[in-house]
């Protein structure tokens, strides 16, 4: 009994991780179809603002779940001006960009910071089910992953700039004969996807090694993540964060946490084999 | 009084295809200008080059006033520039209040008021207002195509080829409710069509427009008396 709730309490904690992790790339992904290999940078970005500013004095709240974001969002209106917006409908060329962004950054943050960084202590301390311990951090990391869906969804469905985003997604032609200016819709929802991914990489930051290319381990679970789940942001990533994170922590607390990752990559390309436009693009249609 | 639009010399097409050969004509405020042509003779391209999707290669075009060619398409549109494309361009999962509502996108504050004033012409709309706009039939689409322009109050719309695969009862509610709109609303509007009798009911002239050029002006009588093979082949 103790360790079924043990195991779902992991079950949680593996789905909450990755739909932080995708969100932010779902929303990029999604709404402008760029292909954005610097995610797993950006979420580096997040966990080195996050730990930068914790170490400095900051109260660590406040380092994970304001700063970080505020810092990537940031980069991410900047790289958006600089690059991304040359470069809406090219995919592969985006992809091309988006790596040798993703190396840039790596290498600015080892010639600033050095390979190693001093991470921050999990804060929050511990609890008991049984004989067994668990972090109150694990819970954390579920409601925080709860309230961005929330809002993200809130944004979408409910304000001005969330139905402008949603028509620009399906028809930005017909959103400028209405007089919306695409690019800057554009411009603001990149940003907002940076800085989701920055918080990701901020609440992250405690129980993660913190190094610059920390990136490269999460870049293509948050891929495999939301292509799985398709084109509807919140439903979709939703969906599929739950599924995979069941999988994952299953397969490795029956076999290994390594083999975990190896039936979660084989699960993920199953279900794309069967659902080609994602769990979202056969149970959701037409929903965000 | 100046002309509403103007455009002269007008030149635009698709890569390296030129569609538009020098197209020039005038249009005064509150006319219903009539365009007729057959497929391929660069209608739809025109309506597109004038709102701005399509580049202008040569010529220029006059917009109230201001020279609107090399305008952005967001920026025509603030200007009063509304169009109802071919094929509606509805947008599919947002319901049908939320494309309305996408009329008024370019507004500083959002004025819902203006959405009934709007769907007080559009009673068949009201019902609707819940319904994704993908799941409305052909005519329905259209209305709501017409009241989503409507409501960011156009000084000049541009309505291409309304009545493409629409069923005749709707094409006859949409004849009534532009002609009561024009009474009310001193509007203007540019209409494209192959549809005779639907252009004949509301353009104070008509067009023709041939391989991308304007030919001349069709003779309203034989309009009137249908005479099919007024249509420029």
């Amino acid at each position: 009994m103790d360790l079924a709730a043990l195991v779902a309490l992991n079950v949680v904690n593996g789905a909450a991780s990755l739909v932080l992790l995708c969100l932010g790339l779902a929303i990029i992904f999604g709404m402008m179809r760029i292909i954005n290999l610097a995610h797993g940078e950006f979420v580096m970005l997040g966990a080195y603002a996050a730990v930068i500013s914790a170490n400095a004095g900051v109260n660590i709240y406040i380092a994970m779940l304001i700063v970080a974001p505020l810092c990537v969002g940031l980069v991410g209106l900047i790289v958006e001006r600089c690059l991304i917006r040359f470069l809406y409908g090219r995919l592969v060329d985006s992809m091309l960009a988006t790596w040798g962004l993703s190396l840039l950054i790596v290498g600015i943050v080892t010639t600033i910071f050095g390979n190693t960084m001093q991470g921050v202590p999990t804060p929050l301390g511990g609890f008991s089910i049984g004989a067994y311990r668990t972090s109150w951090y694990t819970i954390f990391l579920a409601a925080v992953a709860l309230v961005v869906l929330a809002a993200i969804y809130g944004v979408l469905r409910y304000t001005r700039f969330g139905l402008v985003a949603r028509a620009v997604m399906q028809n930005p032609e017909m959103a400028a004969v209405l007089g919306v200016n695409p690019a800057r819709i554009y411009m603001a929802t990149f940003s907002l996807g940076a800085a989701v991914t920055g918080l990701a990489g901020g609440v992250l930051a405690p129980v993660s090694g913190i190094t610059p290319v920390m990136g490269g381990a999460y870049v293509a679970k948050a891929f495999i993540t939301v292509v799985g789940g398709g084109a509807a942001i919140i439903s979709g990533t939703t969906s599929a964060s739950a599924l995979f994170g069941l999988v994952n922590q299953l397969g490795a607390y029956f076999t290994t946490p390594v083999y975990g990752e190896v039936i979660l990559f084989i699960a993920a390309t199953v279900l794309i084999r069967l659902m080609p436009q994602g769990i979202s693009g056969r149970f959701f249609r037409g929903t965000i | 009084m100046s002309p509403l639009l103007e455009v002269a010399g007008l030149r635009a097409g698709y890569g390296r295809v030129p569609i538009l050969a020098g197209i020039s004509l005038a249009m005064a405020e509150g006319e219903f200008l009539g365009i007729l042509g057959h497929n391929g003779m660069g209608k739809t391209t025109l309506m597109k080059t004038i709102m701005g999707s399509i580049p202008a290669t040569a010529g220029s075009i006059r917009f109230a006033g201001e020279d609107v060619t090399g305008l952005a398409t967001h920026r025509r549109s603030r200007l009063g520039l509304g169009l109802v494309p071919q094929g509606r361009e509805i947008f599919p999962t947002l319901s049908v209040e939320e494309n309305l509502r996408m009329g008024l996108a370019a507004a500083k504050r959002e004025d819902r008021a203006l959405i009934d004033e709007v769907l007080e012409d559009f009673p068949r709309l009201v019902r609707l207002l819940d319904r994704r706009g993908g799941a409305l039939s052909g005519g329905e689409q259209q209305l709501l195509a017409l009241a989503r322009c409507l409501c960011a109050r156009p000084k000049l719309i541009l309505l291409d080829e309304p009545t493409e695969g629409i069923q005749p009862s709707i094409i006859e509610e949409m004849i009534e409710t532009l002609q009561a709109l024009r009474r009310r609303w001193s509007l203007s509007m540019i209409i494209v069509e192959q549809n005779l009798d639907f252009i004949t009911q509301l353009s104070d002239s008509v067009l023709s427009i041939q391989k991308g050029r304007i030919t001349g002006e069709v003779d309203r009588e034989r309009l009137i008396a249908g005479d099919v093979a007024m249509i420029p082949a």
